[in-house]
């Protein structure tokens, strides 16, 4: 018996030593017979295997036999498994397959260029829209150096592809942004109210869009909010206009954060320095702060808070136009709050949730006065409030297919008086939207939607639907297509005095190319924009104006080709022409140049840890309204050209333990005259040239950080 | 009731043989492999992704050592941060980055995976130094303190520590003296450190030598 035992025994100890080696070679291709190289061979469950050559051939012994698994794996490829039978030498050609889910797949791009630190290959890093220069940290200003774009400077807004300002929404979060510009003075509109710094993704949309998003006839800024920061800091800044303070503080267990600041502005002694154009009739003031508050609920929560609170007091005062001799007086206080509280998480089940509300108020209170003509000035007061929620259900249907589907609620309050005159109006709003990405292949893919909204001030309800399609060409090249309806609700000047108006509408048809390679990117749209049911003032308000746009857009960054240097280009072509408010026909108009061009360069110095960025921005005149010209001239003359340069100066250093940024900025450093139209007199006998009130800005800012850096604390625990 | 008795010694000699045989065999090609790692001649990244390949057949044959897994993430790493197209490197550093969560899994809170996850994160800043540097500094940093409080001895958090704040611009919160400082109190723990067996991490030493003597 014990016999039996010892013979098993020893025949498994002796099976091993008596094992012969068996060689396995071959050679390993994709499905192009292009040979892989790394790939690592193992024989299961053993440490006997090899790895691939360039040539793609392997060769290994092992002392395994009998049946075996051998496995091939290799990143990006599907990993397979042969058996063989380990009798003699064994001869393995192998073909890998690509694994579908590790490359990289399309996404719907037509229409957006999109500026995000999460994912590779995007158009444009956050840090750009910071750098540009002569933008001055305004996203809005940044984004005016990209294709679609107007450079209508007199104007409040991002004019897109023929569109005017009011046609472009802002979106924080999901959740529509009322007042997204300060409140400005006339022909000077104010910048963006929100810092570039606050938002970790920024989607500038110049048409074909989701459905996700209304209200919109030509363009969506969509801005995401960062998440929590990496670590606490402090933050101070000093310009000769203003001082800024604020601090961000992670929580111990780094799964909350909280951030409070604020700012004062005041314009005064800079004016005092540099005479602008038109006298100032108070010192210019800004003061705001902001706080935020950061959660996340689970390991996929998480809950986000911002509001902002600002105050604004400024005015001017300029030569009357209609009466020599006296003087003109526009002075503007203006209060805005904007909060916003967001939800997102994961369901479970491959569902998702994003949810949120936001409520915002923002009074204008405007004193106009001919001195010392009229004993009485105007007294404006405009109070516009938005309350929202919205939430939106994403479900994820196999690798890459998305349905999402969600609803809005509006509650819009619309107050006007004119010194005792009150134009008031609510407005409720209703959306409902649904669309699936759906892939018919990882390099193809269909996004089809809908949006269906219902203003009860309008008493109308709008259904658009919206179609997308994306076609990558290979890794880095892609087609997109767009169609869409859009449509939105006139703007409240015209609604509040008219209520039976309908929805202003806009179709779009986009085709696009884009190659965004590691170093560079181009590329190429061609649209067609098709406007129905503006809004016309004469001769009577009613929805009834027409209009068109058209045009082909180029975009190239280059990041490699010089080094250290970094620019691109952009050029628009645009046709447009509409009839709308007092327009007597289809004509360009006076907000529109038919080509636009914009050349952003930054450039590092590393050894003076210097950044500068200098943009050159060129559009061809402007069409202008000359009373004095018979109708069939209308819109006939233009302006001269626009010709603009901005440069910033960036110095990084260290004061202390402080990161700090000294920061020159300066527009239209070239001093160009730049003339975006002319008001006539009521009489047509006079004219007067719009021009920048300051039409050269320097800025000098410095802004500190002070990080609670965890690398300094233990070095000095040591 | 004898025949189960010497069935069951039987059976335990069996097992246990086997089990001694595995565990040499572990410990010898894991030693051959890292003798392998050591060799400068080695550093090529085909040789670096040929020897990340035997650590990677040795972690799924053995299924619960993470020093396998842990030695293949540090190939890939060093892979990453020798990677000039900063295009690629993102894509060896996710394989990094697997390896290394796979060690994570089987050893947590351990002191050298931390080492290697804030050598990841370094790699990473490299693709893009000014969007990422904030993220992917402060998250390597903060892995260091970590580390440096699970085992106050290892001496590479100090070598990373130093490295970080000898390659990092003054302005951005580097200094060389002070890296140096780190070096030196990286090569009093390197003189004094035991790794936990012959095959335990242990590298470093003459990098330290190397980066002191700049």
């Amino acid at each position: 018996m014990y016999k039996l035992y010892f013979v098993l025994l020893f025949s498994g100890l002796s099976s091993t030593v008596l094992q012969a080696q068996t060689k396995i070679s071959g050679k390993i291709t994709d499905k192009k017979n292009h040979p892989l190289q790394g790939v690592n061979i193992s024989i299961k469950d053993s440490y006997d295997g090899g790895t691939s050559a360039a040539d793609g051939t392997f060769s290994f012994t092992t002392d395994a036999s009998g049946e075996q698994s051998v496995i091939f794996s290799l990143t990006n490829y599907q990993t397979q498994e042969q058996k063989v039978n380990l009798s003699g030498a064994v001869t393995l050609n192998i073909i890998l397959r690509n694994d579908i889910s590790q490359l990289k797949i399309v996404t719907i791009s037509a229409g957006s260029i999109e500026a995000s630190s999460e994912k590779n290959n995007t158009v444009l890093k956050p840090l750009d829209i910071v750098t540009t220069g002569g933008a001055m940290g305004d996203i809005v200003s940044a984004l005016k150096t990209l294709p679609g774009t107007q450079q209508t400077n007199d104007r409040e807004g991002l004019f897109v592809r023929g569109g005017t300002g009011y046609e472009t929404q802002t979106f924080i979060d999901g959740l529509l942004v009322r007042n997204p510009f300060y409140s400005g003075l006339p022909d000077m509109p104010g910048r963006g109210r929100f810092s570039p710094f606050l938002f970790k993704g920024t989607t500038f949309s110049s048409g074909g869009y989701s459905a996700q998003y209304g209200q919109g006839l030509s363009s969506a800024l969509v801005l995401e909010s960062q998440d929590l920061p990496e670590r606490s800091s402090y933050s101070l800044g000093v310009s000769p206009i203003g001082i800024n303070g604020g601090l961000d503080e992670l929580s111990k267990d780094k799964k909350g954060s909280f951030g409070i600041e604020a700012d004062y502005t005041n314009l005064g002694p800079y004016l005092n320095v540099i005479k602008p154009k038109f006298e100032p009739s108070v010192n210019p003031e800004i003061i705001g702060t902001s706080a935020n508050f950061r959660r996340k609920t689970s390991a996929t929560g998480m809950l986000k808070f911002y509001g902002y609170s600002n105050w604004t007091h400024m005015g001017s005062i300029r030569p009357s136009f209609e009466y020599a001799g006296a003087k003109e007086l526009f002075e503007m206080k203006n209060q805005n709050v904007y909060t916003n509280l967001s939800y997102k998480e994961l369901l479970g089940n491959d569902w998702k949730i994003n949810a949120g509300i936001s409520f915002s108020t923002n009074t204008d209170r405007i004193t106009l006065d001919t001195m010392p003509k009229n004993p009485d000035p105007l007294k404006i007061h405009n109070l516009s409030q938005l309350a929202q929620s919205r939430i939106m259900l994403t479900k994820n249907i196999g690798n890459y297919s998305a349905l999402r589907f969600g609803g809005e609620y509006q509650y819009a309050v619309e107050n006007a008086a004119y010194n005792d005159y009150h134009v008031n109006y609510a407005d409720n709003y209703t959306a409902a939207f649904a669309e699936g990405d759906i892939y018919f292949t990882p390099q193809f893919v269909g996004r089809v939607g809908g949006r269906m909204e219902y203003s009860s001030k309008l008493e109308k309800m709008n259904f658009a639907p919206r179609v997308s399609l994306a076609y990558k060409l290979d890794q880095a090249s892609q087609l997109s297509l767009a169609y869409g309806d859009y449509y939105q609700k006139p703007e409240p000047q015209y609604l509040r005095f008219k209520p039976d108006l309908g929805y202003m509408k806009a179709t779009h048809y986009i085709a696009s190319f884009q190659r965004v390679a590691n170093n560079y990117t181009l590329r190429v749209e061609a649209y067609y924009k098709k406007y129905h049911h503006l809004v016309k003032t004469s001769p009577d308000t009613a929805t009834n104006g027409t209009g068109y746009a058209k045009g082909i857009e180029l975009f190239w960054r280059d990041r490699k080709s010089v080094k250290n240097l970094d620019y691109w280009v952009s050029y628009s072509y645009l046709d447009t022409k509409r009839n709308y408010l007092t327009y007597p026909y289809e004509v360009q108009p006076d907000f529109a140049a038919r080509h636009t061009f914009s050349v952003v360069t930054k450039y590092y110095i590393s050894s003076i840890t210097t950044n500068i960025g200098l943009t050159y921005s060129f559009a061809t005149g402007r069409p202008y309204y000359n009373p004095n010209l018979p109708v069939n001239q209308f819109m006939s003359q233009k302006t001269i050209d626009y010709n603009s340069v901005g440069l910033s100066v960036s110095y990084l250093t260290a004061i202390r333990k402080a990161f700090t940024i000294l920061v020159l900025s300066v527009n239209n450093v070239g001093n160009f005259k730049q003339v975006y139209g002319y008001h006539y007199s009521t009489d047509a006998m006079r004219r007067e040239a719009i021009t920048p009130n300051i039409p050269r800005f320097i800025y000098l800012g410095m802004f500190m950080s002070f990080g609670i850096d965890r690398r300094q604390e233990t070095i000095d625990n040591l | 009731m004898m025949k189960t008795f010497v069935l069951s010694f039987c059976l335990l000699v069996t097992t246990f043989s086997m089990t001694f045989a595995q565990s040499a065999q572990y410990q010898t090609a894991m030693s051959k492999q890292i003798a392998q790692l050591d060799d400068p001649a080695n550093r090529a990244p085909e040789k670096m992704q040929e020897i990340a390949n035997t650590f990677e057949r040795i972690a799924a044959a053995e299924k619960t050592q993470w020093l396998p897994y842990y030695y293949a993430a540090y190939c890939y790493v060093m892979n990453a941060l020798s990677e000039k197209d900063k295009s690629k490197v993102d894509a060896i550093d996710d394989k990094a980055q697997a390896a290394i969560e796979k060690a994570e899994s089987l050893s947590p809170k351990n002191d050298e995976i931390y080492c290697v996850k804030s050598l990841i994160a370094t790699a990473r800043i490299g693709v893009d130094p000014m969007t990422r540097g904030m993220q992917y500094g402060a998250e390597a940093a903060t892995l260091l303190s970590e580390a440096g409080q699970i085992n106050k001895d290892n001496p590479r958090v100090d070598l990373l520590q130093g490295q970080s704040l000898y390659y990092t611009p003054e302005q951005f919160g580097g200094s060389k003296e002070k890296a140096k400082e780190k070096f030196e109190l990286a090569l009093k723990k390197f003189a004094t450190f035991k790794p936990a067996s012959e095959i335990a991490p242990n590298w470093g030493e003459a990098y330290t030598k190397q980066l002191l003597s700049k």
